[in-house]
């Protein structure tokens, strides 16, 4: 069973690509794919209706590393928009996706990229975690403001930070509506992983460097292994989805997919700020019908903490 | 003849005497201290600052539009007075373009001071992006410090004339005016390209004057937070930038009479009008700021009230209601009348009117980035306020230091009050020039 789920967690990328090339040969079916053929040949697949149908396997091409090899991490991955759900139903703050892309990220400052606040917008109204990371806005402020291209938009929709080229001028943090981006204040304290391997944008904190900015990156460097983020996978309620826009399917970390208009239609997604008309990637599902009591994430809450410090 | 002589002797550069290498050594100081809490920041990273990542921007920033903000004083005092005929403002012209270069130059580089990576500064040229309001900051910038620059220096060239043949027994000083002259002979043909220039660019500057401290304030206003979201901040903030210029033109006014004698030159009538101008200024500016605070406060979103409230009643209360009354409205009350501008009660005027301005920037900057849009949390409780540490302090003096000391060498080898146009004005050249052809 475990070994299943990691299985079609690994999956969810490279069956995106395979449906992808259909729906450019003609096809209406783009999104969820059943792993399992059965007899005859045939796989069954969604349709952009969300019927499922059924193709035969010979019309499904491979085609999963053809545009690995001349892949730029600024330009990104072609023909995709990434995007994420949220489903605050599911949320009770077990920041578990917080202490993965700590360690993941190497992230060792004071201020965590992803946190899970505690909300209520009034007296009267029901509190309820709210996980908070790079919307990854579709207007990016923060890469209006940058005067030297270090932040910078990617053609799947991806925001980035090259710190390498970062002036660290912070203009794209006070940009930032949603308060998302961090400072190297001093000199890093990472592990020697961090410093393995080049430096390429799309792993950001692989190493942070003093006097720059650093925020979620989505992850590219698990996209391109067909893995899902590390938050996603680590989350024990499947609070997070992630997929492809444009496949309007998203994965959630036990490997199962939706179709991402349907869902956000059903149970009424909205994003964060809207009126900014930033157009974030990001999508909240409301908190009504909670698995859990909100008490309950009471426990785990550290107003003054977002990223454990590992004892010496 | 004998006039012309005592004004000579009167306004030519003077050698520091002993208060004036106490200023010197005191500045240098100052200085010192900075560099050395500098070489700290470089070394260790702006953790050695009181800014963390919600008070992102502290008092560097503010620091840094007080200096644009007091530059925009030359192009008031050279340009627009200049060019609306006001003679009685010729006297004070080379002081406040003394002051417009120092103060540019100094705010130039406190931004580079602010940067995280300050090593990396060529890459705004390699990959600058004109979307960026920072670039506009960058090229409206220097254009500026380079016409207040030739406006500081093409009225020089005929003083540097006079001055070559003042020092003629000190072949060394007398040569180096010489070559500064450019061959100043004041013949009718450098006397036309001569006032043609200064004309052309007086009203160059205006725009650039007003281009940088808009692009200034548009560092704030093109972002969302609740303080900064305002389509009133271009404005708001250059009539803020004359009240601040003027009070400090009056203060080096003050003391440059003093100090060098300059009764004759710099009069109470002097005194009188740039009482009177503040008054107007202190009005346009607390007009914006009027606009500023009751129609948010009216309005009282979540932000702004938030906001409003740290400044109104809160944490930055008595900053903002001292720059408010004690920077803007005592001001006016003070100076409408003939006694308030008098020099010695309009000077201490001066002194309360640019200090309230320079907080009048930190209070501009640093309450409305503690008010973000999510809430803060997550983040150790020190991070939910910024005061700045000494070592920024430190450095931020000494940048204030480091402009005074621009302003004091200048003022120590420049006419600080125009020899050529003085005498012209007061009808002495004709007869020199005439009985040394
Ligand atoms: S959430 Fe902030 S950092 Fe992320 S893309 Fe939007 S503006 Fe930029
Ligand atoms: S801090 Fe770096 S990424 Fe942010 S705006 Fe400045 S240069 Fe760009």
């Amino acid at each position: 069973m475990e070994e299943d789920k990691k299985k079609s967690r690994r999956n969810f990328f490279e069956l995106g690509i395979k449906f992808g090339l259909l729906a450019t040969v003609g096809t209406v079916a783009v999104a969820k794919a059943m792993d399992d053929e059965d007899s005859s040949g045939m796989v069954e697949l969604m349709s952009t209706d969300g019927n499922i149908i059924q193709v035969p396997a010979s019309e499904v091409h491979d085609v999963a590393h053809k545009q690995h090899d001349d892949y730029d991490p600024r330009v990104g991955i072609p023909d995709k928009k990434f995007v994420m759900v949220v489903d605050l139903a599911k949320c009770t703050n077990q920041l578990k996706c917080q202490e993965s892309c700590n360690k993941n990220h190497y992230i060792t400052g004071d201020n965590a990229w992803l946190k899970v606040y505690k909300m209520q917008e009034s007296e009267k109204t029901a509190p309820y975690w709210m996980p908070t990371l790079c919307q990854h806005c579709d207007k990016p402020p923060c890469v209006k403001v940058c005067p030297v291209d270090a932040t910078f938009k990617r053609q799947d929709g991806i925001v980035l930070i090259d710190n390498e080229r970062c002036i660290g001028c912070r203009f794209c943090m006070a940009a930032c509506p949603y308060s998302t981006r961090v400072f190297n204040w001093n000199e890093p304290d990472q592990p020697a992983a961090a410093h393995e391997g080049e430096y390429t944008p799309d792993y950001t904190g692989k190493p942070s460097v003093k006097g720059t900015v650093d925020k979620c990156d989505f992850c590219p460097h698990m996209i391109q292994m067909g893995e899902l983020p590390h938050c996603v996978s680590a989350c024990p309620n499947d609070v997070y989805s992630f997929g492809d826009m444009y496949e309007d399917a998203v994965t959630n970390g036990s490997g199962q997919t939706f179709k991402l208009s349907k869902l956000l239609k059903e149970r009424a997604g909205h994003r964060l700020l809207e009126g900014l008309g930033t157009e974030p990637s990001v999508f909240y599902l409301p908190p009504v019908n909670r698995i859990g009591d909100f008490e309950e994430g009471m426990e785990n809450y550290t107003e003054f903490q977002s990223v454990k410090k590992t004892e010496e | 003849m004998k006039q012309y002589d005592k004004l000579l002797k009167d306004l030519a550069p003077q050698k520091f005497g002993i208060l004036g290498k106490v200023w010197i050594t005191f500045l240098a100081v100052i200085i010192l201290i900075a560099l050395y809490a500098y070489y700290q920041q470089f070394d260790k990273g702006l953790v050695i600052t009181g800014m963390r990542d919600y008070a992102l921007w502290g008092v560097y920033i503010s620091n840094f539009v007080f200096f644009v903000a007091i530059s925009l004083v030359g192009s008031l005092v050279t340009a627009i007075l200049r060019l609306s005929g006001v003679k009685w403002a010729t006297p004070l012209t080379r002081i406040s373009e003394v002051i417009a270069v120092a103060a540019i130059m100094m705010g130039g580089l406190t931004i580079i001071i602010d940067m995280g990576r300050p090593d990396r500064i060529l890459n705004i040229f390699l990959h600058g992006r004109l979307q960026s309001p920072i670039i506009w900051d960058v090229l409206v910038i220097t254009t500026y410090l380079f016409i207040s620059l030739l406006l500081l220096y093409y009225p020089l060239l005929p003083d540097f004339a006079i001055l070559k043949k003042h020092f003629k027994n000190k072949p060394k000083t007398s040569k180096w005016y010489g070559k500064l002259s450019l061959n100043w002979t004041g013949s009718a043909k450098q006397e036309r390209i001569y006032t043609k220039s200064i004309r052309t660019m007086s009203v160059m500057i205006i725009p650039v004057a007003f281009a940088i401290h808009t692009v200034t304030a548009w560092l704030f206003a093109t972002t969302y937070r609740g303080g900064w979201d305002s389509t009133n901040f271009g404005p708001y903030f250059i009539a803020g930038a004359f009240v601040a210029g003027a009070g400090a033109v009056v203060m080096l006014m003050f003391i440059l009479r003093k100090t060098y004698h300059l009764e004759d030159y710099i009069t109470d009538m002097h005194f009188d009008k740039m009482g009177k101008l503040l008054v107007l200024l202190c009005l346009v500016y607390l007009y914006f700021n009027i606009n500023e605070f009751l129609i948010p406060a009216y309005k009282s979103t979540k932000e702004e009230a938030a906001h409003l409230h740290g400044l109104f009643f809160g944490e930055f209360s008595l900053m903002f209601w001292l720059a408010i009354i004690g920077g803007l409205v005592v001001p006016v009350l003070v100076l409408v009348f003939r006694k308030g501008r008098k020099p010695i009660p309009l000077f201490i005027i001066a002194i309360i009117i640019v200090i309230g301005a320079w907080w009048k920037r930190y209070i501009i900057v640093t309450p409305t980035l503690l008010h973000p849009l999510l809430p803060i949390q997550g983040v150790p409780e020190s991070w939910h306020g910024y005061f700045p540490t000494a070592l920024e302090w430190a450095i931020t003096f000494g940048t204030l230091a480091a402009a005074l000391l621009i302003m004091t060498i200048l003022f120590r080898y420049l006419p600080i009050v125009p020899i050529h146009e003085t005498a012209e004005e007061k009808g002495f050249l004709k007869t020199e020039e005439t009985e040394t052809l």
